[in-house]
């Protein structure tokens, strides 16, 4: 069953339009990834599933509630980390773990967070001593206080060093094993490689595509690409006929490159060992998130 | 133990660590009484309209002075820093009302303003001797609803102002008036009769009065209580409409 709904949604400040028309839903237990290049609208569309902002058309649903305006019952069961939001600056980590728990009904207790986000050692430092990694450490902890059945993460490792990236993967991965359905804002493709079971991504505030990660990879332009130098130049018109081919090159020093899916380098292949042809230097390149993301969001750059 | 409770906890912590801020309303309105005692001519009786002395008349002023500090300098900005660092958005996700927080603020000044002025009286009363209220349920509620009146002011700056720079600015600008009208720069007994006229129709001039009357044994006059009550209802009416969460 879906826990986050977000149907037709729409939203505009002023004359400029920022979400226009976005639909997906999100089964419990999933994390689901939403990409796409700054101002596409994923910080607003997040805005309005956490319920800080109301939609000016469409349906938003979290446990089947209105977000907006029934947020005596959507906010126990939320955990959010939001991008451009401080704590006072004399607050010290302790006082900010102590003092979100008692926000909730039956909170974890939060040594366990803070320990497992490397905070143990700063919880008398005061929020404004902090280093920008370790405030998102403290954010990200402060989200997970309330036990949430939904957590929603807006750019959940920016201002993190790789180690502590990985530890805070790893922290997510073990949050959704615990049944916690995760919606994460993010503009790195090995994160939502990692993490995601379904991408989204946005574009000028419209849904370019929703997928998971291997099916986006598998619509990129170039999905495969084969390269090799031929012992002996295979006819054009044969290679042209391969099954799904999107493009073939001719580099100066010899080299033939293939772009296509799986299917066209089988292909390729017997066409290759029928006519005798030998592939020296044979190189086979798979698409990445990356490609598929850039391909969809190209237009914007 | 309850969301609340916590909340004032730690914004009461937060503050003990604002020593400059805790200076300006708990101890420099005792610190200006104190000079101005100094002054041979001002402890001189009969040195003020009514055969009082200008020290008797300056206690009620630097009561409001401490309430001034609090209500218009001390809140608006810390209210309107929370806002603008995002920390009531923030906390409008969770099950607490970011309003609890503005209450937590407003609570804390609240309880500082007595605090101050409990302080300048008993200054007032060992070091120059002056007498305590002789009226004192009539201080009491005048001072309660000064509090209030100065609440309310602090909390429409902080509501029409975008960020806490801007409502540090808007405080500063308005001190020198609201100071005016509280008798800070002459008391609002000895200043030329059309001029208090006015002055008794502003919150700090009818609070200064008010205070003066209560001192002397008396009650406020209806008119002066109304125009406290009026300034109230108005100043926290226009702030609850117009505060802007984020």
């Amino acid at each position: 069953m879906a826990i986050i709904e977000v149907d037709r949604l729409r939203k505009s400040y002023g004359r400029r339009t920022v979400v226009d028309g976005v639909s997906f839903s999100i089964p419990e237990g999933e994390i689901f990834g939403l990409l796409g290049p700054n101002g596409a609208g994923k910080t607003t569309t997040v805005e309005c599933v956490v319920g800080l902002r109301r939609p000016d058309s469409g349906d938003v649903r979290v446990a089947g509630m209105n977000p907006a305006t029934d947020r005596k019952r959507v906010t126990p069961i939320l955990g959010v980390q939001l991008q451009h939001s401080d704590l006072q600056d004399k607050l010290t980590v302790r006082e900010a773990l102590e003092l979100y728990s008692a926000f909730y009904k039956d909170p974890v207790d939060w040594r366990d967070p803070a320990e497992r986000l490397g905070l143990a050692e700063r919880l008398g430092d005061p929020f404004g001593g902090l280093s920008g990694g370790q405030k998102q450490r403290l954010f990200i902890a402060l989200a997970l206080i309330g036990r949430p059945r939904v957590l929603v993460l807006d750019e959940l490792t920016t201002g993190l060093d790789p180690h502590a990236r990985r530890d805070v993967w790893e922290l997510i991965a073990d949050v959704r094993d615990g049944g916690v359905t995760i919606l994460l804002v993010t503009h790195f493709m090995e994160e939502a490689q990692r993490l995601c079971d379904r991408v989204a991504v946005l574009r000028a505030g419209t849904l370019a595509a929703l997928d998971t990660p291997a099916g986006l990879i598998g619509s990129a332009r170039n999905a495969t690409v084969v390269s090799f130098v031929p012992s002996r130049a295979p006819d054009d018109e044969a290679l042209a006929a391969l099954p799904a081919i999107r493009s073939v090159r001719r580099a100066e020093d010899g080299r033939l490159e293939i772009a296509g899916t799986d299917q066209t380098v089988e292909a390729l292949m017997s066409l290759l060992a029928r006519n005798g042809i030998t592939a020296h230097g044979l190189r086979v390149e798979n698409a990445t998130l990356d490609d598929a993301y850039l391909d969809l969001t190209r237009e914007e750059h | 133990m309850s969301a609340s409770i916590a909340m004032l906890k730690a914004e009461a912590r937060l503050l003990s660590r604002e020593p400059a801020g805790m200076f300006w309303v708990l101890g420099f309105p005792t610190l200006l009484l104190v000079l101005i005692g100094l002054v041979p001519s001002f402890r001189a009786e009969g040195s003020a309209p009514g055969g009082a002395r200008t020290i008797d008349l300056y206690v009620p002023v630097t009561v409001l002075l401490g309430m001034i500090m609090a209500g218009l300098q001390s809140l608006p900005p810390t209210l309107a820093g929370y806002r603008e660092k995002g920390i009531l958005r923030r906390m409008s996700t969770t099950p607490v009302r970011p309003t609890s927080l503005l209450a937590a603020q407003m609570i804390l000044h609240g309880a500082a303003m007595p605090v101050s002025g409990i302080a300048v009286i008993l200054v007032g009363r060992v070091v120059y001797g002056v007498p305590l209220p002789d009226n004192l349920p009539s201080y009491a509620v005048t001072l309660a609803l000064v509090t209030l009146g100065a609440l309310g002011a602090g909390a429409l700056i902080a509501a029409l102002s975008p960020t806490a720079k801007g409502s540090t600015t808007t405080a500063t600008v308005l001190f020198f008036p609201v100071a005016f009208t509280a008798g800070v720069y002459v008391p609002v007994q000895s200043m030329p009769q059309a001029l208090r006229q006015v002055v008794e129709l502003t919150p700090f001039g009818a609070a200064s009065q008010a205070l003066a009357r209560a001192s002397s044994g008396g009650w406020p006059e209806v008119k002066q209580l109304a125009v406290m009550l009026v300034w109230t209802v108005v100043l926290a009416g226009i702030a609850a409409r117009r505060f802007r969460w984020q």
